[in-house]
């Protein structure tokens, strides 16, 4: 679109170059914060944004190594990150493999199939996904609880239990896949029943490699979501070895303890490749996002 | 793909056993609702497998099972706990509790001092012996035994326990064992509490304290479900049902108290008691405001961002986009530690850079009016980014010939906003909006890991902070705070559950009015 430009038209400009340069800066320094302290020695605040002196020992603690200082004390880790970040990882897989299963075969049906109960099901599943967990924690605790005494597996303090917890998401997921597969169009399967296929089979053969990018975002979306859920996770999980990242990584930042740079390293450390993640499937992630929630 | 549809066939069958499995197992454990409910679960799948007018539900019932599960189970939980007492000072369930009582013990005589010795052989599997001294010059020891697991209970058998010899331990079981300290004796506590030992004459004894042992007789029998006898002075000992606690002839209550339901006595607590009423009310009027000014707030800057971002003459605004959106990328768990960091008192950044301006150090944590302004700061800063991405996306659909049409009529740019974009983006925004809303309404991650709720006020009984939300303050009733009271935090949420099932109506309304102009 070719425009004139009047001058007052680019003082706006100008002006709003300014605004967004200025805001960007604002919004970002914490994040530039954040790296500046993981590299300053010491877990103190104060110093300059870009460190005088730069010091990798809260990145060696993060990654679980001992650090030796000129006097000769070994500062042993104090929390062992990389046990929760693979709890973290442990989580956000099983829980994201057992979301994809359920809500590709439910979406399944409630796409191509006509039954009775549809439209009530559907109607019943947007419904209860806007319920947020956090409201049930009482309920999920005391379940669990009580599972463990017949399930020890399945108890609290558990991977196994927390990944299921997460599984709870599946609605909004049937959402998303239900609207791909219903932009797919059913011509091909039909043809495929007409060679004599299963439904299974055309379900299993036709439509699903034809659904592959909805499938990686489902994953990505419930794989994401079981890394940075915290409060489901607080609740579960005790034991220090056990916690996922988002629990741990609270750890840190106790008044009485205040390992300030140790976060900072830790929280680079963990988030980066989350971000990295984001950035990447944020086209996707916001489709999800406009039919299901928000971040919370 | 006929080996896939067996297999699949046989899932079906490993699930029926299964389920017929944990049914037998609830059964035995008399929970014979549950087990009705897992035994129907299983008949469901085996109808699901034969019948082929449900064929459909095969493909729907995994999903719907575990939105069952994870979803309509806990709200049903939810909101029938708060019609009980179920807190920590009524923990377990009626039987548990009677049978803690029944167990409990007394002791007649004096204690005796109690050497835990250690055979010296076979140091992977050690074998021990006891030496008992009483103050009276009366001396006990016994043979090599093995220690009981920690898990095993005490059985009232008479017979059990590993039986006592009269006199002192002779000389080579002295030399061939190794006496064991005070620290030794702590790590073996859980074995030894559950150790039984039997006299000559058959009376038991068991360790009750660390170095001391004595004789321990039941203090309660049962005389029926609903009494028991004291013991020590004959006396009857009745369960209150409607407390939730047993009570003594004097009236007086015995922990531990049980679970019993209390109909409304957790809602009546919240709104007839003064003491709950206040502060409640509180945290509800800083919710709504909260969730009310948060989404106001993300929602106006996103949409000037989206607005400022769609103007052809700004120059680089893929880069300010990305730049922009960098806040939503960052998980959550990592930001807002890292902003309690940042707004710390003494030593964050922030009130570094305030002091050294203008002399201040605010205390963001201890006055309630700062702490509120920043948790809305931290949380716009969170929130701001969803909403531009979302405004642009629906900015992309107003048709351009509006605004030029406003341009020949000379209309300025806040004319537009109001005349054209508002109004047109207004209602696919509604639904969004209302799930915002419920979203920060609930926004237990924020405060939890921010703030805590503090500051705290000082003028309430139950803990509750400036900042806390409806949803943090349950959590911190039912989880934080010395006196775990499940029960008044799941009739909290049941009011939020109440409150919510209004928003997700009216966002469904909405969502269907959304749907229909589109069509």
């Amino acid at each position: 679109m070719a425009m004139v430009m009047t001058s007052s038209q680019r003082w706006r400009v100008l002006a709003l170059h300014a605004f967004l340069i200025a805001f960007v800066v604002i919004s970002l320094l914490p994040l530039v914060m954040i790296v500046s302290i993981s590299l300053r020695p010491g877990n103190f605040a104060g110093g300059s944004l870009i460190p005088k002196e730069i010091s990798f020992e809260h990145w060696r603690l993060a990654l679980g190594l001992s650090v030796v200082d000129a006097q000769g004390n070994v500062t042993p880790p104090p929390f062992p990150v990389l046990q929760w970040i693979f709890n973290s990882l442990k989580v956000a897989i099983i829980s994201a493999a057992v979301c994809l299963a359920l809500s590709v075969t439910s979406a399944y049906a409630f796409a191509r199939l006509r039954f009775a109960g549809r439209e009530g099901t559907l109607t019943a599943m947007l419904l209860l996904q806007m319920f947020p967990s956090v409201l049930a924690l009482v309920a999920i605790y005391a379940i669990f609880d009580r599972l463990g005494d017949w399930v020890p597996w399945l108890g609290l303090n558990s991977h196994w239990s927390l990944a299921l917890a997460y599984t709870g998401a599946v609605a909004q997921h049937i959402w998303l896949v239900k609207g791909y597969f219903e932009s797919i169009p059913p011509d091909l399967e039909e043809a495929a029943a007409v060679d004599g296929a299963s439904r299974w089979q055309s379900f299993v053969m036709v439509l699903l490699p034809l659904a592959k990018p909805v499938l990686a975002v489902v994953f990505v979306l419930a794989f994401l979501g079981a890394m940075i859920e915290y409060p489901v996770a607080s609740v579960l999980l005790h034991d220090e070895q056990q916690l996922t990242l988002a629990v741990g990584s609270r750890l840190f930042l106790f008044n009485q303890r205040y390992l300030w740079g140790d976060f900072a390293a830790t929280a680079l450390l963990a988030g980066l490749p989350l971000t990295l993640m984001f950035l990447l499937m944020q086209r996707w992630l916001v489709a999800g996002l406009t039919a299901g929630g928000v971040k919370e | 793909m006929r080996a896939v549809t067996w297999g699949l066939h046989g899932l079906n069958l490993a699930a029926v056993l299964g389920l017929l499995f944990i049914s037998q197992q609830l059964l035995r454990a008399h929970e014979s609702l549950w087990a009705m409910a897992v035994l129907g679960a299983a008949g469901l799948l085996v109808l699901l497998q034969f019948s082929r007018r449900l064929q459909a539900w095969r493909y729907v019932m995994p999903g719907l099972l575990a939105v069952i599960m994870f979803i309509v189970l806990p709200m049903g939980f939810t909101l029938g706990i708060g019609f009980t007492n179920y807190s920590s000072a009524h923990l377990l369930s009626f039987e548990r509790a009677t049978g803690i009582l029944l167990q409990r013990t007394e002791s007649e005589g004096l204690g005796m001092d109690l050497a835990l010795l250690r055979d010296r052989a076979n140091p992977a599997q050690p074998r021990y012996r006891v030496q008992l001294m009483g103050d009276d010059g009366q001396a006990w020891h016994s043979d090599l035994f093995d220690l009981p697991k920690a898990a095993d209970t005490i059985t009232p058998d008479p017979k059990a326990g590993v039986p006592l010899l009269a006199g002192e331990l002779p000389a080579e079981g002295l030399a061939t064992t190794q006496r064991l300290d005070g620290r030794a004796l702590v790590e073996l506590l859980p074995q030894l509490q559950v150790l039984v030992m039997r006299t000559p004459e058959g009376r038991q004894w068991r360790l009750s304290s660390l170095h001391r042992i004595s004789d321990q007789s039941p203090r309660y029998v049962a005389v029926d479900d609903d009494h028991l006898t004291d013991l020590r002075d004959g006396r009857l000992v009745t369960a209150d049902h409607a407390a939730g606690v047993w009570r003594n002839a004097s009236g007086r209550a015995l922990e531990p108290g049980f679970r019993t339901g209390v109909g409304l006595a957790n809602y009546v607590r919240i709104f007839g008691d003064r003491q709950f009423l206040e502060p409640f009310g509180r945290v509800f009027a800083w919710t709504v405001s909260f969730a009310t000014l948060n989404t106001l707030l993300t929602f106006a800057l996103g949409l000037f961002f989206a607005v400022a971002l769609s103007w052809p003459a700004l120059k680089g605004r893929s880069a300010y986009r990305i730049a922009l959106f960098l806040p939503y990328a960052v998980p959550a768990f990592i930001s807002i530690p890292v902003f309690r960091g940042l707004f710390n008192e003494n030593l964050g950044e922030i009130n570094l850079v305030l002091d050294l301006l203008f002399g201040v150090r605010p205390g963001w944590f201890s006055d309630a009016t700062l702490a509120r302004a920043m948790v809305l700061t931290v949380n716009t800063w969170l929130g701001y980014p969803y909403m531009m991405i979302l405004a642009m996306g629906l900015l992309k659909a107003i048709p351009e010939d509006l605004y030029e049409a406003s341009a020949l009529a000379g209309a300025g740019p806040l004319t537009n906003l109001f005349r054209i974009t508002l109004p047109l983006i207004a209602r696919p925004m509604a639904p969004l909006l209302v799930a915002s809303f419920a979203a920060n309404f609930n926004n237990l991650t924020l405060i939890a890991l921010l703030t805590e709720g503090a500051p705290d006020y000082l003028d309430t009984v139950v803990p509750v902070g400036a900042t806390d939300l409806l949803a943090s303050y349950t959590y911190r009733i039912a989880f934080n705070d010395g006196g775990q009271n499940y029960a008044l935090a799941c009739a909290i949420s049941s009011i939020v559950f109440v409150i919510v099932a209004l928003l997700a109506y009216v966002n469904l309304r909405f969502f269907a009015s959304a749907k229909s102009a589109r069509r």
